[in-house]
């Protein structure tokens, strides 16, 4: 297990305004769009086996080519044992560091930063993993780590832990002991005989000594009495099987007994394991969630970490790096480069039992900047940022499956054709096409590969891996031109709706914001409508919209709002001809508007540095904005997020703080990917409105609408 | 009050009221069968492994009793007290008798006899065979084996046992044994200076104000109760890594066949062949968690390697399952310990019989990792309280 911390060179696409002073505006475009070059500090895990440790520093090596990495971090055993070739194969100086303390670092690190991290075992369920929400505290916890031995840690606080105890019996026992009782040499094939065991032909149960009357007692018969209880005769054969399941069942019980034991004296409810007897084997996952419910009687959680065998790697790195302080900044997983956990049975899946033999990687991006929860959810610690959990629901999950697979082909021609300078696009975007493809088969192997499976996540791994062969933004000649378009139109539906009674005008201010999310690109029914009719319009896409509006149960009568947060979707007609309006309407009335956008491109999602040239372009069409913007009553700022949906509990540091300082009391969410996908369940402290179009007829069907059916959720809190 | 409830209970055979033999009679409150104390007086525990029996050998016969003795009941005596083994498994611990012992006013001996439990049959059958039934007196028995067995008690010896409860006879025994004394000695006992093997000594220990308590019994399994008061006690938690554990690993390791074969091969193995030390992971001491180099880090670790499998005697595999069985229940006794915040520790159970390695390793261990706050204390009569408290079942429900 290796660590690296990299500056790994991509391309991203800049917008600039152009200086349009006394030229013709009407056939310019809007705005320059240029691919740089931009750096970003990546951390990379590799995994692999011993064995295979030359292969794996020929890997680092050539990607280690652009850094300034002069030591390298290292911890476990084979810090000792490999320290020379690494130094001689990449000319860095070895460190190594105290295992318990990078174990510590590297858990503390992942439950910060990667959603999804944590998950519970769950034996008879057609999901076995239940992935947790992230707490905003992450203190106090219990770290169980089964190696050769036991060691209990209690984590109070980043720096503060505490060795509470240990146990001789660990993985080094089930190993050892079963080596010598079944001659079976490796760790694997001893759990894979324990799986097929009987443990009741050497276990001495209760029902084996109170014959069949155990039930007068309240006892369970098939609790284990003694533990090789029925060996004790030196003339009878157990088999492998039968041996190696009871010292499984022996172990992972005694384990837990400590665990708990040690979980009540310090008054704690949440045990992480890990260590290489927990690692990615569902079989003692098993056991030990059994032994933990059963001694804690339920009261004490098992739970289990997804990148569980990066933690060493991951804190040793981070001790390594302490002067860049990788604690102050936020991460993100990049799924395009992480292998994803391993399946829940060795048997199902052989394939990917031997990719892991090789290695595995986690890749985390670090983000430019920290994220943190949005201040008005209302219970931070239970907010589930997704709609439909797809690791539970198989039918959805096949349904969105083949919806991303039959996408695939039309995402990879925009991607090539958004390059067309470029000589290698064609090829890049095969390999686009290749990699997500490849990520889609083994979801559908091991939907919680990534954690939860949602169609959040199949979207962010999808830009994720454009961003991997360098199409950063595959849609920003797009968005470009229908922004040009849309600022065209907007004055004359300013005057059109000026022109409204102000109940006509309310309403239609909102069919012009559903009109407006009509228009995105990374729904199929749309595309398919944009590209075969390039004249489809804002008039068009009004009379597409199902059914008729029903009378607005937003109280734009009552007194104004204080403040405003709105999370933009499209670029384009969305923006301008639909959010702009209403955004005017809600300055007129008094409310300041904080007009929230991505950071970075994903599909035609209109981006902070977009928004900023479209508003500057709009305040010089339209004084209301104008002053606005000038007056600091409509603040625009980055969401923080790349992705076509939204976790509030992700969100830019200077979003939060500004929604704090301006009092926010009311989000308005717009789009499918926000305000469906994902925070359609979403509570917040304040009135918000969830708005978008259906543009999805499995999702209609679903929702019981029909395609272009209209979402409008207006939601007061309870006092 | 006593003619009372067996005139009442018409279906009791007869009693010869010309007889002096001490016998009361009443329901008894646990499992409602009528338990009448006749001579003699024995009392049972059944466990997974091995049958517990204690049997009250009155001395005080006068010459008229010993007369009008029924034949059955002196062959019985005789039998027990003449022999110091029964058939090939039966073995009476003779050094653990109680001699010039009074209980419900009679004066006597109180012998201690094991056999195990799959030779319950054969016992069962030698009831029957002596005609034990007749002598009308009512079997008391704990542990699971009263269950399993019950049937068989009754179909083949015609013997109604009344079953007792465990934990009920466990500390009852226990308490018994320690205020009346092992023949003018201390029943408890604890080892003096136990992490310093020159110093190390046996000494006796005052159980006089024995609350709270924590009780663990290791037999096949292991249980762990927590005494408050005379009446106020509850079992804590247990655990499948017991005496049987170590029993059946060895036999599977090695090849032994007998308990005392099995301690025999540890006393002369090295269990640091086989176990992974801390020292062995760390070169020395693990100071940031505080953990001696000496300490066990994995048990059985060295086992991963084929190399160290091939050059371990059966004698340190042995060594190193007594080692680890022990060690876990010393943790898993000082963790319940702490959580109930009590300090005294007593083990006891036929695990700890002739394992002197065990009872020094427990106490070491107590005094160790708690650092001289929790004390481990052991009895002589190590496996024998739940029959004891079976016996006096039989007496106290009277």
């Amino acid at each position: 297990m290796l660590a690296y911390y990299s500056t790994v060179q991509h391309k991203v696409a800049r917008v600039r305004s152009f200086d349009h002073s006394g030229k013709d505006i009407d056939n310019e475009p809007l705005y320059e769009i240029s691919v740089q070059e931009e750096i970003t500090a990546r951390l990379h895990f590799i995994k692999f086996e011993n064995t295979y440790i030359e292969t794996c520093l020929d890997f680092i090596k050539d990607h280690l080519v652009n850094t300034e990495t002069k030591v390298i971090k290292a911890t476990g055993g084979g810090a000792y044992k490999f320290k020379d070739l690494i130094e001689k194969k990449l000319g860095l100086k070895v460190d190594k560091e105290d295992v318990m303390t990078c174990l510590i670092k590297g858990c503390n690190f992942v439950l910060r930063n990667i959603p999804h991290e944590v998950f519970a075992y769950q034996k008879d369920s057609d999901t076995e993993f239940r992935f947790q929400t992230n707490h905003p505290n992450i203190f106090p916890y219990l770290l169980v780590n089964i190696g050769s031995g036991v060691s209990i840690v209690k984590v109070e606080s980043e720096d503060k832990f505490e060795w509470i105890g240990g146990s001789s019996i660990g993985g080094g026992t089930f190993w050892g002991l079963g080596a010598l009782l079944t001659k079976t040499k490796k760790f694997d094939e001893l759990l894979q005989l324990a799986s097929k065991g009987q443990h009741t032909n050497v276990d001495m149960l209760v029902k084996d000594v109170y014959g069949g009357a155990y039930q007068t007692l309240g006892l369970s018969g098939n609790l284990i009495a003694s533990s090789f209880g029925k060996s004790t005769t030196a003339d009878k054969e157990f088999s492998k099987e039968d041996m190696a399941k009871s010292l499984l069942h022996m172990i992972s019980n005694d384990i837990g007994q400590l665990a708990c034991l040690h979980a009540k004296l310090h008054n704690l409810d949440k045990i992480y394991f890990g260590g290489f007897f927990i690692r990615g084997h569902p079989v003692t996952m098993r056991t030990i969630t059994y032994s933990i419910n059963f001694f804690s009687k339920g009261e004490v959680q098992a739970l289990f970490l997804r990148h569980e065998g990066y933690l060493g790697a991951i804190g040793a790195f981070l001790k390594g790096a302490e002067q860049d302080n990788p604690n102050q900044y936020s991460w993100g997983e990049n799924y395009a480069g992480s292998s994803g956990l391993m399946s829940t049975s060795p048997d199902v899946y052989p394939m990917q039992r031997t990719r892991s033999g090789t290695f595995d990687m986690l890749e985390m991006d670090r983000l430019e900047r920290p994220l943190v929860n949005l201040p008005l959810l209302k219970d931070p610690s239970t907010y589930i940022p997704d709609t439909v959990d797809l690791t539970d629901d198989a039918m959805a999950r096949k349904y969105w499956l083949t919806c991303f697979e039959e996408a695939l082909d039309g995402v990879a021609k925009r991607a090539a054709a958004s390059q067309p300078d470029s000589v290698d696009a064609q090829e890049r975007a095969e390999k686009f096409r290749q990699k997500y493809w490849n990520k889609l088969q083994t979801l559908r192997q091991q939907p919680f590969a990534y954690g939860t499976l949602t169609v959040r996540s199949l979207l962010d791994t999808r830009e994720h891996c454009l961003n991997e062969f360098n199409f950063p933004d595959p849609y920003s000649k797009v968005k470009q031109k229908e922004n040009g378009i849309a600022l065209k139109c907007f004055q004359s539906v300013i005057e059109s709706l000026d022109s409204l009674g102000w109940e006509e005008r309310q309403f239609a201010l909102v069919k012009g914001l559903l009109a407006g999310n009509v228009f995105d690109w990374g729904a199929k029914a749309v595309s398919d409508v944009l590209e075969s009719e390039p004249q489809f319009g804002f008039e068009e896409a009004k009379s597409k919209l199902q059914g008729k509006g029903r009378s607005l149960d937003l109280d734009l009568d009552g007194p104004p709002h204080k403040c405003a947060l709105i999370f933009a979707d499209n670029s384009g007609i969305d923006i301008i001809l639909g959010v702009f309006p209403f955004v005017r309407e809600l300055l007129s009335r008094g409310t300041e508007v904080i007009l929230a956008c991505n950071s970075g491109p994903a599909l035609n999602d209109v981006t902070y540095s977009e928004s900023l040239i479209v508003t500057e372009r709009i305040a010089a069409m339209d004084p209301v904005i104008h002053s606005a913007l000038r007056d600091e009553k409509l603040l625009l700022v980055q969401t923080g997020s790349s992705s076509p949906c939204l976790d509030l509990s992700r969100l830019d540091q200077g979003l939060a703080v500004l929604v704090r300082e301006r009092q926010t009391d009311l989000v308005v969410i717009e789009g499918m990917g926000r305000a469906i996908h994902t925070n359609y369940y979403a509570v917040l402290r304040c009135e918000s409105l969830k708005l978008a179009v259906i543009k999805n007829s499995w999702l209609a069907d679903r929702l019981g609408g029909k395609i272009f059916s209209v979402i409008f959720k207006y939601e007061v809190p309870c006092k | 009050m006593v003619m009372a409830l067996i005139q009442e209970s018409f279906f009791l055979p007869p009693l010869d009221f010309s007889s002096s033999q001490t016998w009361k009679s009443c329901r008894c409150p646990a499992c409602s069968c009528w338990i009448t104390s006749f001579f003699p007086w024995f009392g049972l525990d059944i466990g997974g492994t091995l049958v517990k029996l204690v049997y009250f050998e009155p001395k005080d016969i006068t010459a008229e009793e010993e007369e009008e003795e029924v034949e059955n009941l002196k062959s019985i005596r005789k039998y027990l007290t003449s022999n110091v083994a029964y058939g090939s498994t039966g073995i009476r611990d003779v050094h653990l008798e109680l001699k010039d012992l009074t209980l419900c006013g009679r004066k006597g001996n109180l012998h201690f006899i094991r056999f195990p439990t799959h030779d319950m049959p054969a016992f069962i059958q030698m009831g029957s065979e002596k005609h034990f039934s007749s002598l009308h007196t009512t079997l008391c028995a704990t542990g699971g084996g009263a269950y399993k067995f019950e049937q068989d008690f009754l179909t083949m010896g015609d013997l109604e046992l009344c079953k007792l409860d465990e934990l009920d006879c466990l500390v009852k025994g226990v308490l018994y044994i320690d205020s009346v004394g092992f023949n003018g000695h201390s029943e408890c006992y604890y080892f003096e200076n136990p992490t310093d093997p020159e110093r190390c000594q046996k000494l006796p220990f005052n159980l006089e104000n024995p609350y709270p308590l924590l009780l663990v019994n290791i037999g096949s399994g292991v249980s762990i109760l927590a005494a408050y008061s005379k009446d106020n006690y509850k079992r804590v938690t247990g655990t499948s890594l017991g005496g049987g554990t170590f029993f059946g690993l060895c036999c599977l390791l090695t090849g032994c066949s007998t308990f005392e074969e099995a301690l025999e091969m540890a006393s002369h193995g090295d269990s640091t062949k086989v176990d992974k030390l801390v020292r062995d992971i760390y070169g020395g001491d693990y100071e940031r968690f505080g953990l001696p180099g000496w300490a066990v880090a994995s048990s059985f670790g060295n086992m991963m390697s084929k190399e160290k499998r091939e050059s371990v005697s059966k004698e340190d595999l042995a060594r190193a399952t007594l080692i680890t069985i022990t060690n876990n229940i010393g943790s898993i006794a000082r963790m319940c310990a702490l959580n109930e915040n009590i300090n005294r520790v007593v083990f006891v159970g036929n695990f700890l019989r002739i394992n002197t390695i065990s009872m020094r390793l427990l106490a070491y261990a107590l005094d160790y990792w708690s650092k001289g706050q929790l004390k481990a204390l052991f009895l002589e009569h190590e496996g024998y309280f739940g029959a004891v408290g079976a016996l006096l079942g039989l007496l106290d429900s009277a």
